[in-house]
């Protein structure tokens, strides 16, 4: 692991966000999108089992919808370059880190629109220091998750439905405990009880990134 | 001898299915009418299951450890008993069990006019003669019992296979060859055959003990995400026409997947108390709480090492007609 080649690999990451800022817009309008509908849907005063699943049903497929560009966004002959450059496990390193952040932003960015169009009251009773936590280790564990499965879809040449596919079975786990944790926030309950959550989630990440850099190489042999 | 496990298997499968399916379940008392009892005289109907009432059966009543004896008992056949009793006003618990030999079916008497409590009778306890080897009997369960010799192992060969397959996985990231990426898919192909037996064997049990085919449940999300992990297996390679990338994207998701699959199954079902009906979880108590003599293990351990090795077996199978299947094409 060197650092310099990960920040490398982060510095080109954002001069690529930076030159096609159309595709931050695409992402952002997406989750606005997907708000407005349930907005529309439901209009408001929903119970706060609900509201909370629906928020975390936004953001899984806001994960699906910005990571799977990870990997797709370059073609054979710039993989190739990049291969000559980085080492592989650097390269999943800074793309993790890299959608770890976006996801950090975007679902921050989610919750202000949601609790602008259904209704705050839900967060008014909240620990919302632990909701927030919750958002957070979720949107870490969706990009360090769903990072090598993009790349695994990106080399199988088949796009977003393979994403789809091969990604769910596999956050539902995450999920699960990520709508256990953020409830139980929701309703206000004592960080005695939430830790063991939030401690199974941080765990949960780093086993998942940890198997992403020992599998990664594997990936770009050719 | 080189073939001496595919002996044991059947064996142990004839062993452990005929057992299963012919040890009698032991006696117990499932139904008892009327079902509210006022202080006076009072005649009770009591109905058992294997049971095999003689004349000298001792009938009582129980109330917070407080007894009345029957004052007399009639033996209608094996299974159908009346017995009679005075009772007393002043018992003071709401519900009153029924004692037949030292069966017990609890809590079956509505019980009117309370009091302080009553002056408990010298009854004698009795029991039934003994029956040999049965396996325990529990309301709700009753015979399904017999369902754990065939719906638990069939999780056990699956897990088992899974397990199989991965170690072919990471020998094909080890080698770089295709040498072992045939075995791994078929290692999940019989995984998956057991996979649909678990969910249908356990499908019937649910609906038999709890009213539903499919509950919300920690196991049954457990089974879910395997199903759905081990078909995108499937799919992915499906979608993948090249033999050698094929076989190295396949291989890097099974292990990743197997891995967050093994957590899921094991680990964060332990994190906290979760919602479930199964036996052990969710604050219910295990099976072998009702097995305190140890039978049903001794049916159970034979089953599952059964069904294992028959998956072993079946894997085994499949794989050297795909080799052979191979060799003919070349």
């Amino acid at each position: 692991m060197r650092t310099a080649e990960i920040l490398n690999v982060l510095r080109l990451e954002i001069a690529l966000d930076l030159r096609q800022r159309a595709a931050w817009g695409g992402m952002l309008l997406y989750v606005v999108s997907a708000v407005y509908v349930c907005h529309l849907a439901v209009k408001s005063g929903l119970g706060t089992a609900t509201w909370n699943a629906l928020f975390w049903i936004i953001l899984l497929f806001a994960a699906f919808n910005a990571l799977s560009r990870s990997f797709q966004r370059e073609d054979a002959g710039r993989q190739l370059y990049l291969h000559t450059l980085v080492d592989p496990r650097n390269l999943v390193l800074a793309r993790t880190l890299y959608n770890a952040v976006t996801m950090v932003v975007l679902s921050l960015l989610s919750l202000l629109f949601y609790s602008l169009f259904l209704g705050s009251d839900v967060l008014a009773k909240a620990d919302l220091a632990q909701f927030l936590l919750a958002v957070v280790l979720g949107g870490v564990g969706f990009a360090a998750v769903l990072t090598l499965i993009s790349a695994i879809a990106a080399r199988a040449g088949n796009g977003i439905g393979l994403m789809a596919i091969l990604g769910f079975p596999i956050v539902l786990p995450m999920l699960l405990a990520l709508l256990r944790a953020s409830k139980l926030a929701l309703d206000g309950v004592a960080w005695s009880v939430t830790s063991t959550y939030f401690g199974g989630l941080v765990l949960l990440d780093v086993i998942t990134v940890t198997l992403a850099w020992l599998l990664f190489p594997y990936l770009w042999r050719d | 001898m080189k073939h001496w496990w595919k002996f044991l298997a059947v064996a142990l499968l004839l062993t452990a299915s005929i057992a299963g399916l012919r040890v009698p379940l032991a006696p117990d008392l499932v139904h008892v009418s009327p079902d509210r009892i006022a202080p006076g005289e009072v005649t009770v109907t009591v109905t058992g299951y294997n049971t095999d009432f003689t004349a000298g059966e001792r009938v009582f009543l129980e109330n917070d450890s407080q007894r009345v004896c029957a004052t007399s008992v009639r033996v209608i056949d094996g299974t159908h008993l009346t017995a009679s009793f005075n009772v007393p006003a002043g018992m003071r618990k709401n519900l009153t069990d029924v004692v037949v030999s030292g069966l017990r079916y609890d809590g079956a008497l509505f019980t009117e006019a309370l009091g302080e409590g009553i002056a408990s009778g010298n009854c004698v306890e009795g029991h039934l003669a003994n029956s040999g080897f049965v396996f325990p009997n529990r309301p709700i369960l009753y015979e399904s019992i017999r369902n754990l010799h065939f719906h638990v192992p069939m999780w056990f060969a699956m897990i088992t296979l899974m397990a199989i397959s991965v170690v072919f996985s990471i020998m094909t990231l080890a080698t770089n060859s295709l040498r072992y990426d045939g075995s791994a898919v078929n290692a999940v192909y019989v995984g998956l055959v057991f996979c649909s037996l678990g969910l249908i064997t356990g499908a019937l049990w649910a609906r038999a003990t709890w009213g539903a085919f499919w509950t919300n449940d920690v196991k049954l999300n457990g089974a879910a995400v395997t199903a759905l992990i081990y078909l995108a297996y499937l799919v992915l390679r499906g979608s993948v026409p090249d033999a050698h990338k094929r076989a190295r994207l396949a291989a890097i998701y099974n292990i990743f997947a197997f891995v967050l699959l093994v957590l899921f199954l094991f680990v964060v079902p332990r994190l906290n108390a979760v919602d479930s009906l199964h036996p052990g979880n969710g604050g219910n108590s295990p099976f072998s709480d009702l097995d305190l003599d140890k039978r049903l293990r001794m049916v159970f351990y034979p089953a599952v090492l059964g069904w294992i090795l028959l998956g072993v077996w079946m894997f085994n199978l499949r794989d050297r007609a795909a080799r052979l299947a191979e060799q003919l094409d070349r």
